[in-house]
């Protein structure tokens, strides 16, 4: 009897302690630059994402060399010469999400502050986003600016020109319970 | 004591789940998939100068060159150190796949018109741990040139080569080539020449600036030659921009095909037969990369 109620006691604890982390299961990171010449739109489906609902604690990683691109030569070009994605594989977010409720469904306004961290340089940002949570699933949406010299990414001034100084990020990530 | 073993656990069971959530990003990071990794960017254009390099275009690009060779600068300021004089090939390029280029191309000097295809049979990459990459080209040449003194036939008219391309990417700014090539020419310009050649194509390109290179370009020829002809050499500075490679350089050879500028380069560059050119390409991607989930 003493045993089972140990146990029951444990399973309950850990069940407790796993019941507000959540884990991203689709993905999808886009930035979009606008410029004269042409414009620039890239789409990253491997970021992953973890969340703890409870401390409010949100970490993303975005693998840069998993940025799409429609032309491949404007792939290369930017993993080679913008983002050194050999020196720099991967960007960043790792802070704490307020604003939301776990106990209210649907769409809210949560804010996340943290530091941000592309291209080797780290950053303190606020980001605000859509927060929708339902059936044991989270979505997270935020639409932000980039400035692309506060990373201290070079855009090369010579010739031409084709990636604007404001690169504009959109995420989506969905998470589930785990 | 029951309480308080059940207390204990409560807490270690706590403690576990707290440090669990400790520092999500390291787990991230831990768990994130290996993207694939091959080894991009080992000469920034389809040309090394003269010579094809191991780059070849992804599925569904198309490339348009236009290259230039001007006169020889020295022959002075009469003709403008030989900008009077140009020398000009249009070259299409598709990529059917990612491994198999084809491409077709028009060079004013000797009139040729040449087809060739380009295919990639090992891929340098980091991960599945390939050091070289490896490109097998195979191209065909006729030159329409009139020559009402000779009896001239559409065979005559023929040159072949195939070359084997072998790279390595060192590092992001030094990547090295070597091209072993064999040239045959149904018609060469005396008996005394063989119609076959063997040569070694050796080149390279340091990066200067992430979007800037020097490159170097030899190609020694096996067996005796005739004495009015050397072997092709080039110095180039390349400059990409994201969808167009400048190529600007010096060579003694005036010819922009394989057929015609390792066996028949006539420019002596250490006498200062030095011919100023350039390639340019622009890329257009013809089918879209497929994108989102």
């Amino acid at each position: 009897m003493k045993v089972v109620v140990i146990l029951v006691l444990l399973v309950g604890c850990c069940s407790l302690s796993h019941a507000q982390s959540f884990k991203s299961t689709r993905s999808e990171t886009t930035f979009f630059s606008s410029a004269p010449l042409e414009d620039i739109k890239a789409t990253n489906t491997k970021a992953t994402s973890l969340f703890n609902g409870e401390t409010g604690a949100i970490a993303f990683f975005v693998p840069i060399k998993a940025f799409q691109f429609s032309k491949s030569l404007m792939q290369q070009h930017y993993n080679e010469r913008f983002m050194e994605s050999n020196k720099y594989p991967q960007a960043t977010f790792e802070g704490k999400l307020t604003g939301y409720d776990l106990d209210v469904s649907g769409v809210q306004e949560a804010l996340a502050v943290g530091k941000m961290t592309i291209h080797g340089v780290s950053r303190d940002v606020k980001i605000k986003g859509q927060f929708t949570h339902g059936s044991g699933r989270v979505k997270m949406e935020s639409k932000f600016p980039i400035k692309v010299a506060d990373y201290d990414i070079d855009i090369p001034k010579v010739v031409f020109y084709n990636i604007a100084e404001e690169v504009e990020v959109t995420v989506l990530f969905i998470y589930e319970e785990f | 004591m029951k309480h308080f073993l059940l207390g204990a656990l409560c807490f270690i069971g706590i403690v576990f789940s707290v440090s669990g959530q400790d520092d999500l990003l390291k787990q991230l990071e831990k768990e994130a998939e290996p993207i694939e990794d091959k080894t991009a960017g080992t000469f920034k254009g389809t040309r090394l100068i003269n010579g094809h390099s191991v780059e070849v275009r992804e599925k569904g690009t198309l490339d348009f060159l236009i290259s230039h060779r001007f006169g020889r600068i020295n022959s002075g300021a009469y003709s403008l150190f030989g900008l009077d004089e140009s020398n000009i090939r249009f070259g299409l390029e598709y990529a059917f796949i990612d491994r198999f280029t084809l491409g077709v191309g028009r060079n004013s000097f000797m009139k040729v018109y040449d087809g060739f295809f380009k295919y990639k049979i090992l891929q340098q990459s980091g991960q599945q741990k390939v050091p070289i990459s490896l490109v097998w080209f195979s191209g065909a040449a006729a030159n329409t040139l009139k020559r009402p003194e000779l009896l001239m036939n559409f065979e005559r008219r023929l040159g072949f080569t195939h070359q084997a391309l072998i790279s390595r990417k060192f590092n992001e700014s030094l990547s090295l080539q070597l091209a072993p090539s064999y040239i045959h020419r149904n018609l060469v310009s005396s008996s005394m020449e063989e119609n076959g050649l063997y040569a070694l194509g050796l080149g390279g390109r340091y990066k200067i600036t992430p979007g800037t290179s020097l490159n170097l370009e030899y190609f020694y020829r096996f067996g005796d030659q005739t004495k009015n002809t050397f072997n092709a050499l080039a110095i180039g500075f390349d400059i990409e921009t994201g969808g167009h490679v400048f190529q600007l350089h010096l060579t003694n050879a005036q010819s922009m095909t394989e057929t015609g500028f390792i066996p028949a380069t006539t420019g002596d560059f250490f006498g200062g037969d030095i011919h100023f050119g350039f390639n340019i390409s622009r890329t257009f991607q013809l089918k879209e990369k497929e994108e989102g989930w």
